[in-house]
């Protein structure tokens, strides 16, 4: 497919958002995703360069009627990333690794998930740090973190800054950073050329898809004005359970499903608790993205995979 | 009279013995209700020495948290709930840890004899 000048309006863009579950590839170049067509011609397309993957949301330890079984979905997810034709270079997790921060979920967990054999970035969800010191989860995924467990490390020429803006949350708030993480992240883009793509990512949104559930992070404002100056960014995000894409600028927003129940669109539900949908239709709702980066095109392509299309 | 029926009636006489017994044992003296991500009522006046107990009914876990640092519940799951007596006259605003736009108050008052 040569689709370089094949360019999308953004209301075109928003459009294409629909189609999103069914699984359509996204690329970015210069903060405008371009639709390239369905997923396989996009498996076809994408063969060479970094890929990775996210998965988000696994509440281990879940088992309400929304999905009383969360542990088999993520254990298909996990055997579906197995199965894939080219193997992703990592995996990023994006937090609600649990549902309650009990040890034996974190077991479970790390069971599972440790069967795709890649390494696993992750960041908390605020299921991860229910106990007030954050211990287990810094046990487990803290080493070579600061504070509740935010970093930064480079990838084929990518940034990727894992923040976390689920700890220490203030009553009457949505998600926060801190001052300590933003000053630390601005410190750490400080001395970065305009030309390195930037992926962030963290449990939480960091644009306010609906504050009145609380589905946004009260001062990313200030994360974004760090990212201004970059030509490419990328905001991978989870919390929600459902894909959901903006774009603003250079900054492409993007929220990956939950492996282990769905949430309702903002809104359409008196709360944003866990959505009960008929058995077949529960793996349309679950799965997994997949990124990629090809050098010197900055671009990156979105792909979201349900667990049944 | 089968003695299925004589059965079923000693066990009902039984169930009355239980309830008179159970009837001393005293309620909390007031509850919050944690439904749809609120708390249910969001304000409620309680006396002090009184005992407010919050029940999860949720199918996602919740924490009570006072912003005064006066309490903090652990993670309550489906049907956990949550007690604390309030033995001092004041206002006490609380939130949830995990989904921090859900507030309440506990306005207690001074109670006399107390």
């Amino acid at each position: 497919m040569t689709d370089h000048d094949d360019r999308v309006s953004r209301r075109k863009a928003l459009e294409c958002m629909t189609w999103v579950g069914t699984g359509v590839l996204w690329t970015i170049s210069g903060g405008v995703p371009h639709s390239l067509g369905l997923i396989d011609q996009a498996i076809a397309k994408e063969a060479s360069g970094l890929t990775f993957l996210q998965i988000s949301d696994s509440h281990m330890g879940f088992d309400k009627p929304a999905n009383p079984n969360a542990k088999g979905t993520l254990e298909e997810a996990i055997g579906r990333i197995k199965a894939l034709p080219e193997k992703p270079a990592f995996m990023i997790h994006t937090g609600d690794i649990t549902h309650l921060s009990k040890e034996s979920e974190f077991d479970d967990a790390e069971k599972i998930i440790s069967d795709a054999r890649l390494d696993v970035h992750y960041v908390p969800g605020e299921h991860d740090v229910i106990d007030p010191e954050i211990k287990l989860y810094k046990e487990r995924y803290g080493r070579g973190t600061k504070g509740p467990g935010y970093y930064s490390f480079d990838a084929n020429g990518v940034h990727f800054i894992g923040l976390v803006n689920v700890a220490n949350l203030k009553g009457g708030g949505m998600g926060s950073l801190g001052d300590e993480q933003l000053e630390w992240m601005e410190d750490d883009l400080k001395d970065r050329s305009a030309s390195t793509p930037i992926v962030v990512f963290a449990h939480i949104p960091l644009w306010t898809v609906y504050p009145e559930w609380g589905w946004g992070t009260e001062d990313s404002g200030r994360a974004l004005a760090y990212m201004k100056r970059f030509g490419s960014v990328t905001v991978l995000n989870g919390h929600i359970h459902q894909v959901m894409q903006k774009v603003e600028g250079n900054v492409t927003f993007h929220t990956a499903r939950s492996t282990a129940f769905p949430q309702p669109a903002p809104g359409t539900a008196p709360s944003a608790g866990p959505m009960k949908v008929p058995e077949d239709k529960l793996r349309t709702l679950l799965g997994t993205a997949s990124v990629t980066f090809k050098p010197g095109e900055q671009r990156l392509a979105i792909i979201d995979t349900p667990l049944q299309s | 009279m089968t003695f299925a029926r004589k059965l079923a009636l000693g066990a009902s006489g039984l169930l009355v013995a239980v309830a008179i017994a159970g009837s001393p044992v005293r309620a909390a003296d007031a509850e919050v209700k944690i439904d749809n991500f609120t708390f249910n009522p969001q304000q409620i006046t309680v006396k002090a020495g009184d005992t407010v107990t919050w029940v999860n009914h949720d199918d996602i876990p919740h924490t009570v948290v006072s912003q005064t640092q006066a309490f903090r519940s652990k993670a309550l799951d489906t049907d956990d709930k949550f007690s604390f007596t309030f033995a001092t006259p004041g206002n006490y605003p609380y939130f949830c840890a995990l989904h921090p736009h859900m507030t309440g108050t506990i306005v207690v008052e001074a109670s006399a004899g107390k």
